[in-house]
């Protein structure tokens, strides 16, 4: 019934990208050594890189594969390797009673308020192509660029400045401060 | 025809929420940085998945500045677990229960 209301390869395309992101997901919360985490984290990052291409998003599936699951998860597997992997972390001991139970049932409301808030409003309502219009079955790179450039240009720039802020903090924060204290000792 | 906007917007809810309850669950930094990362991601879903419904550009305008801001969270946080681990030798956030260094 569905595959008759919908094209056969767009229900695959979702069916795929859904099992990969759960999958990924539950792996990344549940498996105990953070290396495995990082890996079932880039299942979960390509299934949404799925997901994008699937809605006429080409340029930020790229993105997101470069930027995530490329630069990201590299930097998390890099300081996992730096601090060494830690598995003695008790995943079955809960230091506060009852906190696995409160958070999922704090979740399960959440997530269940959501989807009904959803439903109950028709999903998705709104103006229809407001600032640009997606150009139809293309990637819309072009529309993208043009966005980004004209109308979001200064939060383009702002977030140059953020990066820029991001790194110089990164740097202080994982010096070593022995290093100030060795140029002191000799005098 | 695409699947239906509802799908996508199912399938991030999902995925916030599974973030969201490993967020609280577990306790070293590490998986709680990769859980926010989820969280975002679940977002980015909806955005465009919300710019595909509405046939509107900005909503993978946002997506591209949530990616850069993810980028530099993730920078600046594992800067500050690594600092933590030097003075602590531990990733542990329940370790980090007093205020002083």
């Amino acid at each position: 019934m569905i595959a008759s209301a919908y094209a056969v390869p767009s229900v695959l395309v979702f069916v795929t990208s859904a099992l990969l992101i759960l999958i990924g997901a539950l792996g990344v919360i549940s498996v105990r050594n953070p290396v495995h985490a990082a890996l079932c984290l880039i299942m979960t990052l390509f299934g949404v890189a799925v997901a994008f291409v699937a809605q006429s998003a080409d340029f930020l599936a790229a993105v997101q594969i470069i930027v995530y699951a490329g630069a990201i998860v590299v930097l998390f597997l890099f300081v996992i390797m730096f601090l060494g992997v830690d598995q003695r972390a008790h995943i079955h001991f809960e230091p506060l009673v009852g906190q696995r139970a409160f958070a999922g049932v704090g979740v399960a409301i959440t997530v269940a308020g959501l989807i009904a808030l959803m439903a109950r409003s028709h999903w998705v309502t709104g103006a229809v192509s407001v600032s640009s219009k997606l150009s139809n079955g293309s990637g819309n790179v072009k529309e993208l660029g043009t966005a980004v450039f004209t109308t979001y240009l200064f939060a383009f720039e702002a977030t140059s400045a953020l990066l820029v802020i991001a790194v110089v903090g990164a740097v202080l924060l994982a010096r070593r401060e022995r290093s100030t204290t060795s140029e002191e000792a000799p005098q | 025809m695409n699947v239906p906007a509802a799908w996508y917007l199912v399938l991030a809810a999902l995925l916030f929420g599974i973030g969201a309850f490993g967020l609280l669950t577990r306790r070293s930094a590490l998986i709680m940085f990769m859980c926010i990362e989820l969280m975002l991601n679940a977002v980015n879903l909806t955005f465009v998945t919300f710019a595909r419904t509405l046939s509107d550009i900005s909503g993978q305008a946002i997506v591209f500045f949530v990616m850069v801001v993810a980028a530099a969270e993730v920078t600046v946080g594992l800067g500050i677990v690594v600092s933590v681990f030097r003075r602590r030798s531990s990733t542990s956030v329940d370790e980090l229960s007093e205020m002083k260094g």
